[in-house]
């Protein structure tokens, strides 16, 4: 099975050189577009089935890595991948999601659909090389690399303001990420060498930690986006595509929870535990003040990028709440966040497609004649909400039970903001589906197709299945979270 | 003994025995361009060929080093210029200006250059630099009929010359109060910590060569002269030059000056600083897009200097491997320029290149590399020319050096605005109307440049970082 994740990684990026070795130089074409379409679905469900593969072969009891690849590179860097049970399921929700993206951009992406699909397929294998690399500098590469397809899904397919968010995301992460470089530079001549598993057996000295925990923190709070660096957050996902706010919201962000997971926790253990009041004080306003920011919102996708944030917020409380149940509620609410807000805005698309916009005083009344589509759009909501049954429930309860043991008043704060989120998730649901149907704009509107259903229903099962089956994850998040917290408490001797 | 330096300095002297020769016989052909052209590449390929396996040491008493830093860099040279011909030559040909001098100036400038990375005392460094110099002053000025191109032509020769004059200036105080043109027993007789006079020549030396790489605050030269000489003419001296000259600045403070390296480590960290600060503000106005390049590669060279700066091996191998790299992707964004034009127009502004992608991908693809390699993003060439000389400014152990290095990188930061801009406008924005079909050479280049800046460089790094790393420990820092 070695070579499996290299495999992974670079066939969506093999895909996308096949789409632009037919078709790149060529006018556009309806039945060169659908090739692109086809192509790009097709590598998509091979990557798929080759990350169903990975983790039905994952082995749940090794806590380890994984699936190692190492080959000698330049300068004591190394191509080295390999996947542990925290990084495995991101791989998996990204494989999961980029089909979903790549069949809802269908129809409702008409224009340059080769390049599309290259930036799209492209993002697919940066994203999950971010997941497998096991060398600090490859780990950057991929982090960064992603940035450029990104920058264009929003500056070419995007809304009106496209070219502003799509600044705005670009220099805001580059920002935060120069300082990650300076500090995987510092690490590296430290240390002596840039492997993954070697530096988390290795320990700087305090001081350092400080500076580099700071200096990921730089990168990693902008990218999940923590308070207050969250602002570009919502600008990227008005302005981007359907898929590109679902790519966005269902897997760019996790990089950076993924990140404390990975670097700050196991690396800098001393200074992970003197910021851990701060990262709670961050989220805690998070959670509580994007709640309020989302309930004052007129347009249906910024309600959600916002909530995205406060989401975000239980996600990094969880994190360094140092608790297991903590630990596996934070990986547990990406992926569940990952799910569901990638749905959530797919079914701002379905209306958007049709109306053209998304405002919210725009819509009302849509029950009357999308029945299927009040009850997708009821579910994912109830999902967001947190609703028993949902996998948005376990990730909530998991680490707010984590955090209440270190830190009781975030968790109070923290559970506040459940109610908030029923509160605006719920106003959302009440003004666009129900009450009287005034917009005469509206009068023809159709129901989901059975496209849209096909697009929908993994998204369906996958809420409900990890709702009442959480310990699917578990199972093959336990052994390395134990081995994480163990690991960390011995260094800071707890 | 002259056989042995003979043997050691034949990659020079296959180029001024080419040169000569193609001046002659040319002037005896009937249509010499061609044939001149194919002669000076054949000269500047034998003489990388002659670097790589010839003999190694001292010629000419320490006057002139064949060591593996001047074979890094012949090579490089060699190659930066041997591109350069054809390019060119369809360039010129294109505006009706069919000359075989242009040829026999690029094998004098490369003769120059070679001199410079090999340069043991301080004759030998003013005369590589002087002869690389005069021959890029007439290739700036060889559109002779455009008025910008005289113009970027005489700023050149005019400025240049103020600069060696500083050169000469610093050089002469050096010799005066060391007693000693060779690096090495200038070393020797300094021991330790220059004294005030050395100092003062060596302040203005480092002035003179910051000139040469347009260094901030010595750079006011190149916007203008790269917006008015021909474009294939800026792509020739934006890159493979400047591998010298920076190659010459490190020889001179590592052979000459290894153990005031904390004196002029201060002069070095200011140079840098300044040249990022500048390259990346200044570069935000600009519109024209030679312009930009000539305040990105202002950035650029400050990169360099910073991990010259660092003043140890690494930090000279840093500044080869970024130096390399920029001059692959510098040569290969001249090069999409010399090849777009509309309407018989070169493309030269930002808007000129408004939904490239959409019309000419292929060279709309070759800018983006180009673009997002110079703002520094991973995996392309600049990136790892970055790693380098951050990783050797970060870990060379001097706080200051540290935090200056910090410094730079957030200046990267404002300076990816421009190169966004640039990526922004090809992709973005609806196209203005039907650009020009490239000619073949250049468009061959530009994609060929790209092509090595992503992805074959991730391949080829192994063997540059053995070379540069061979190349920096022949300098002789520890």
């Amino acid at each position: 099975m070695t070579g499996i994740l290299s495999l992974i990684t670079f066939a969506p990026a093999i895909g996308a050189a096949l789409i632009l070795a037919l078709r790149a130089g060529r006018p556009a074409s309806p039945q060169g577009d659908d090739l692109a379409r086809w192509i790009a679905f097709g590598t998509s469900l091979v990557t798929l089935g080759l990350s169903v593969l990975l983790t039905l072969r994952f082995d749940n009891a090794n806590p380890g890595f994984q699936f190692v690849e190492d080959i000698p590179w330049f300068a004591g860097l190394h191509y080295r991948m390999g996947v542990d049970g925290i990084s495995v399921l991101f791989v998996l929700l990204t494989a999961f999601l980029t089909p979903i993206c790549i069949a809802a951009s269908w129809k409702s992406v008409e224009n340059r659909v080769t390049s599309y699909m290259v930036a799209f397929l492209l993002l697919e294998a940066l994203v999950i090389g971010v997941f497998c690399a096991l060398d600090l500098v490859l780990f950057y590469v991929f982090f960064e690399f992603g940035l450029a397809p990104m920058f264009l899904i929003i500056g070419i397919w995007g809304g009106k303001r496209r070219v502003y968010a799509a600044f705005k995301f670009f220099l805001y992460t580059l920002l935060g990420s120069v300082l990650m470089l300076a500090a995987v530079l510092a690490m590296i001549g430290a240390s002596g060498t840039s492997s993954i598993p070697d530096l988390m057996a290795f320990r700087f000295e305090p001081w350092m930690q400080t500076w580099l925990w700071l200096a990921f923190f730089a990168s990693f709070a902008v990218k999940m986006p923590m308070w207050p660096v969250h602002t570009w957050l919502p600008d990227a996902h008005v302005e981007a595509p359907t898929a590109g706010s679902v790519i966005l919201a269902g897997i760019l962000l996790k990089m950076g929870g993924y990140g404390f997971l990975r670097f700050s926790l196991p690396m800098f253990p001393d200074a992970s535990q003197a910021f851990a009041p701060l990262v709670f004080a961050l989220s805690a306003i998070a959670i509580v003040y994007t709640s309020l920011v989302a309930f004052r919102q007129t347009d249906i996708k910024k309600l959600i990028a916002y909530s995205s944030v406060a989401h975000m917020g239980f996600v990094t409380m969880g994190i360094f709440s140092f608790d297991v149940v903590g630990v596996q509620g934070a990986i547990f609410q990406m992926l569940s966040h990952g799910i569901i807000s990638g749905a959530l805005f797919l079914c701002v698309g379905v209306v958007y497609d049709r109306m053209h916009t998304r405002e919210i005083a725009f819509y009302g009344g849509l029950v009357k004649r999308m029945p299927v589509y009040a009850a997708i759009f009821l579910l994912f909501t109830m999902g967001n909400v947190g609703l028993p049954g949902t996998s948005g429930f376990v990730g909530e309860i998991m680490t707010l039970t984590g955090v209440y043991f270190s830190s009781t008043w975030t968790a109070l704060a923290a559970t506040t903001g459940v109610i908030l989120s029923a509160v605006y998730a719920l106003t959302l649901y009440r003004r666009v589906i129900f009450g009287e149907m005034t917009n005469p704009a509206l009068a023809d509107i159709t129901d989901v197709n059975l496209r849209e259903i096909l697009i929908f229903a993994p998204l369906v099962v996958a809420t409900l299945w990890l709702g009442f089956q959480p310990g699917l994850v578990f199972n093959i998040t336990a052994s390395s979270v134990d081995g994480l917290l163990d690991a960390f408490r011995t260094a800071v001797g707890k | 003994m002259f056989a042995t330096d003979l043997a050691l300095a034949t990659p020079l002297l296959i180029l001024a025995g080419a040169a000569l020769f193609l001046l002659v016989a040319g002037a005896y052909m009937a249509r010499p361009d061609r044939l001149v052209g194919l002669g000076a590449m054949a000269a500047l390929a034998a003489s990388a060929v002659a670097a790589v396996i010839g003999p190694q040491g001292q010629a000419f008493s320490g006057a002139l080093s064949a060591d593996a830093a001047s074979v890094f860099a012949q090579v490089v040279i060699c190659l930066g210029s041997m591109v350069v011909i054809p390019l060119s030559q369809a360039w010129f040909e294109r505006r009706g200006i069919r000359n075989f001098e242009f040829p026999v100036l690029v094998l004098l400038a490369a003769l120059g250059m070679g001199m410079m990375a090999g340069a043991g005392d301080l004759l030998s460094l003013y005369i590589g630099i002087e002869l690389q110099s005069l021959a890029l002053y007439v290739m700036a000025a060889l559109q002779r009929d455009d008025a910008k191109a005289s113009e970027a032509g005489l700023k050149y020769f005019v400025l240049g010359a103020l600069s060696s004059g500083l050169l000469l200036y610093g050089a002469s105080l050096v010799y005066g109060f060391s007693g000693a043109i060779r690096f090495d027993a200038i070393a020797a007789a300094v021991q330790g910590e220059a004294g005030t006079g050395v100092l003062f020549g060596l302040v203005f030396m480092i002035c003179g060569l910051a000139f040469k790489v347009s260094a901030a605050p010595f750079h006011m030269w190149t916007p203008d002269v790269y917006e008015g000489a021909p474009t294939p003419v800026v792509a020739f001296f934006a890159g493979a030059p400047k591998l010298a000259a920076m190659l010459l600045f490190a020889r001179v403070l590592a052979e000459a000056f290894p153990l005031a390296a904390d004196q002029w480590r201060q002069v070095l960290i200011l140079i840098a600083l300044a040249s990022v600060a500048v390259g990346a503000l200044a570069g935000l106005a600009q519109t024209n897009l030679k312009r930009l390049w000539a305040y990105s590669s202002i950035a650029n060279v400050g990169y360099a200097v910073l991990g010259l700066a660092a003043g140890t091996a690494a930090g000279v191998q840093a500044m080869l491997v970024f130096m390399a790299l920029y001059t692959v992707s510098v040569i290969g964004f001249f090069a999409c320029l010399a090849a777009l034009s509309r309407n018989g127009r070169p493309l030269e502004t930002l808007d000129d290149m408004a939904g490239l992608f959409q019309q000419r991908p292929w060279l709309g693809l070759a800018l983006t590399v180009f673009a997002l390699s110079g703002l520094g993003l991973p995996p392309f060439a600049g990136f790892w020319g970055k790693y380098y000389v951050f990783m050797a400014a970060v870990n060379a152990g001097d706080p200051i050096l540290l935090w200056s290095a910090v410094a730079a990188l957030l200046g990267s930061v404002i300076a990816a605005f421009y190169y966004l801009r640039l990526v922004k406008v090809m992709w973005f924005d609806p196209p203005p109307g039907e650009t020009d079909r490239p000619p073949v050479e250049a468009g061959a280049i530009a994609v060929g440049a790209a092509v090595f800046t992503f992805p074959v460089v991730l391949g080829l790094m192994p063997l540059i970082d053995r070379y540069a790393a061979a190349a920096a420990a022949a300098l002789g820092l520890g």
